[in-house]
């Protein structure tokens, strides 16, 4: 196999792992820091009990989070060596930034958490979780920075045959990268919100704990309302942003092989790039994919030459699941705040919600499909292809190699974290103090 | 001074305090395991690391980032050619991160034996790995403007073995004196009869290092060119035996001190050695990667000093505290409640 597919290969497997955990992360440590908080605020020995039971599982998840990302960090100049030599002089700063305003204060202020219960005060101890939090949420800023720019590359110019920045500010303030960060960070706090609405629900269905578990699912399902609102709002500015930026993406995420004006959506649609057009299209609704993209007139996929697009049908679908899925968690969440006050009887809606936990996890890898492979063939928008990108001094065997170590060995992680979260989840919280 | 100058220092740094405070979270990960007698053991040793390995690994991070934002091209090249070596070492330090972790999560025999080898592997492997990498480094890589002609097993040569014994001993050494401070008496008293031991051996391959070093590599040409940085050799040496007297007293607080110290001082003295390169060419000097031909921007290194200038600092600071925070020795009735 050739080594631009593997290189990717391994990239994709890696980066999804990877985002298994921080969705999850992102949510968690403002939940369990909000909860935390209350106890201080209230002396309310619940909240305390609420902080430790999802604190567990935040740090089950919070693991495997870090250790997963080193990889990333290597592998951009293990595999992807003339990408980190092209664009190295862009790219390296945000990430030795979120190394140095994010990864300490999250990791330090962890272990301050974990281990200083009794050996600092209360309000310093909610205080240390408040910053794990703001750590992990500004992390996601600066990686969304660096990704941002390879979406839509901005304040450089090409000298000395590579990348160089000349406008750190226009990096910063990327609105590609600004609205990536809180789309991706509200689809974080969903997956965050769903989990605790999934585990509440398995001890409410089971009469466990229930005064607890009720306290859980109110603070869970609002969270998970208030976020899947947002993450559907900015997605829709997001989308303005894609169709401003990357024409071959919103074209390929709607399968729109012909240029067309006020063009409409079709709710039933199946891509057939072959013969470039779509083989079935049917309920169009007048004009809403247009006003969708933010759009007058949408480029067709055929106005780019063939090298020039993604793959379509990998695209067009995962943007129609992660929709999809986007309005079915708003719609569950308001079900379950609606029933709150009789949710123990709602039996359905409870297992409902505790099968759905997986969901918000499979919208927040569709979305990074949806981003990545509807990037291609550009590893850097217009400016670098992927298939310039790979390292020359790597064998193909070598890549192979690790794939193979990588995929054994994260499934291996996999397995141990999630029969660890299912323990702890089922196991419930410490029972209250006599 | 230029900024290419104060990145190369900025780098020598991060790899120095990467190794002072990580250093000892690897020598513990090999130790607990032989100097551990109970649970109680092993759980007070890991206790010892837990509140700051995670924030200590975070420089490593930090480091690898900083050599993508100064150096992108030496990121490039020495990530590239070093890929099944650094492969182990990303394998090997999740090994240990999830290891740490989990471990205290597991409540069968079974699993907190499998934790504790692969809290060992994770650790050791890193250890002498590092070293092997730092000692190939300082002898310089066989590669030209085309690509890289080593091998993994290239990097196996005497010389990259025996700065990697030097570093696992450095860090058991280190290791150990930190986890004597932190545990309670008689687990206190392994873990520091076994520092006295491997100092030894720590010393014996730091004679051979300064030897073969003049064999090697080209390290000693900067220092005979300007003898006024064999101070910071000469620091090193003076370090490292006073570790060794202090050791020998049973003073541990001030033999991690002067181990920290000599850490330091050991990579400094690599780091002036290799000025101006990052990565030298065993082939001709003329392919070497230096910091002038392989940094960033001046306006990127500028941006990138900013940002280091205010927020390394404040690191520091919160670092320094919570190490004051848990620079105290763990009571027996605490290992029974909370933590790992």
């Amino acid at each position: 196999m050739d080594i631009v597919l593997l290189s990717r290969l391994q990239f994709a497997i890696t980066a999804a792992f990877h985002f298994i955990f921080v969705p999850l992360t992102l949510g968690l440590s403002v939940l369990v820091a909000y909860m935390e908080s209350k106890y201080v605020a209230t002396g309310d020995k619940d909240y305390l009990r609420m902080a430790k039971f999802w604190g567990v599982l935040f740090l089950i998840n919070f693991a495997l989070g870090v250790v997963t990302g080193i990889t990333m960090e290597f592998q951009f100049g293990m595999n992807w060596a003339e990408y980190s030599r092209y664009v190295g002089d862009i790219f390296g700063s945000p990430l030795a930034i979120e190394a140095t305003l994010a990864f300490f204060l999250e990791s330090t202020f962890l272990g301050v958490w974990i281990f200083g219960w009794n050996r600092i005060s209360p309000k310093l101890h909610a205080l240390s979780i408040w910053l794990v939090a703001l750590a992990t949420n500004i992390s996601a800023l600066w990686i969304l920075i660096a990704n941002g720019w390879m979406q839509n590359p901005v304040g450089y110019v090409i000298r000395n045959g590579r990348a160089e920045m000349v406008d750190f500010w226009a990096v910063v303030t990327n609105p590609y990268a600004i609205l990536k960060f809180f789309h991706t960070v509200m689809s974080g706090w969903v997956v965050a919100g769903f989990f605790i609405l999934g585990v509440s629900a398995y001890h409410l269905l089971r009469k466990n704990e229930t005064e607890f578990f009720k306290k859980s699912f109110k603070i869970g399902a609002t969270f998970a309302l208030i976020s899947s609102i947002l993450v559907a709002f900015i997605g829709h500015f997001h989308a303005h942003e894609v169709a401003h930026t990357q024409p071959t993406k919103i074209a390929a995420m709607e399968s729109l092989w012909e240029t067309t004006k006020d063009a409409p959506m079709y709710l039933l649609l199946i891509p057939d790039p072959k013969n470039e057009k779509n083989s079935v299209e049917a309920i169009g609704i007048p004009g809403l994919l247009s006003f969708l993209a933010g759009k007058k007139e949408i480029k067709g996929l055929k106005e780019f030459p063939p090298q020039d697009r993604p793959p379509v049908t990998l695209t067009f679908v995962s943007f129609r699941l992660m929709v999809g899925l986007g309005f079915l968690f708003i719609l569950l969440s308001f079900l379950a705040l609606v029933k709150f006050k009789e949710i123990e009887q709602s039996t359905t809606l409870l297992r409902i919600l505790l099968w759905s936990i997986p969901l918000p996890y499979i919208a927040a890898q569709l979305g990074w499909i949806v981003a990545e492979v509807g990037r291609q063939p550009w590893i850097v928008y217009g400016l670098l292809r992927t298939s310039d990108a790979v390292s020359k001094a790597v064998e193909p065997i070598q890549v192979m190699a690790s794939l193979i170590g990588f995929t054994i060995f994260y499934s291996a992680l996999g397995i141990i974290d999630i029969y660890l979260l299912s323990k702890y989840a089922k196991k419930g919280p410490e029972p209250k103090e006599v | 001074m230029e900024f290419q100058i104060i990145w190369f220092v900025l780098w020598g740094l991060l790899w120095a305090v990467y190794f002072a405070l990580d250093g000892f979270d690897l020598g513990a990960g090999i130790l607990y395991p032989f100097i551990s007698k109970s649970e109680i053991d092993k759980k007070a040793a890991l206790h010892a690391i837990g509140p700051v390995w995670n924030g200590n690994e975070v420089w490593l991070i930090t480091a690898g980032g900083a050599t993508f934002a100064a150096f992108p091209t030496t990121y490039a090249y020495m990530f590239s050619y070093l890929y099944t070596p650094l492969l182990i070492i990303l394998f090997a330090l999740i090994f240990r991160g999830v290891a740490v972790e989990l471990r205290g999560k597991s409540t069968s025999e079974g699993m907190k034996k499998f934790w504790d080898f692969w809290l060992f592997v994770g650790s050791f492997i890193p250890a002498l790995l590092f070293g092997v990498a730092f000692g190939n480094i300082f002898k310089g890589l066989p590669f030209d403007d085309s690509g890289y002609y080593g091998t993994f097993f290239s990097l196996l040569n005497p010389y990259g073995l025996l700065v990697g014994l030097l570093f696992l001993f450095t860090f058991i050494v280190h290791g150990g004196l930190w986890v004597s401070l932190r545990v309670p008496e008689e687990l206190a008293n392994r873990a520091l009869s076994t520092a006295k031991k491997f100092w030894i051996l720590q010393a014996i391959t730091a004679v051979l290092f300064l030897v073969f070093t003049a064999l090697f590599t080209n390290l000693y040409d900067n220092f005979i060119k300007m003898p006024v940085w064999f101070i910071v050799p000469a620091l090193a040496v003076v370090c490292l035996l006073l570790t060794g007297s202090y050791i020998m007293k049973n003073k541990n607080g001030s033999a991690f001190l002067f181990s920290f110290l000599f850490i330091i001082a050991l990579i400094f003295s690599g780091v002036i050695g290799l000025y101006p390169n990052l990565i030298p060419s065993s082939i001709d000097p003329k392919y070497s990667l230096t910091i002038f031909n392989s940094s960033s921007s001046p306006y990127t290194l500028k941006v990138m000093t900013i940002v280091v200038i205010i927020f390394v600092p404040i690191v520091l600071l919160y670092q320094a505290w919570t190490y004051k925070t848990f620079m105290y020795k763990i009571t027996e009735e605490e290992l029974k409640e909370e933590g790992y």
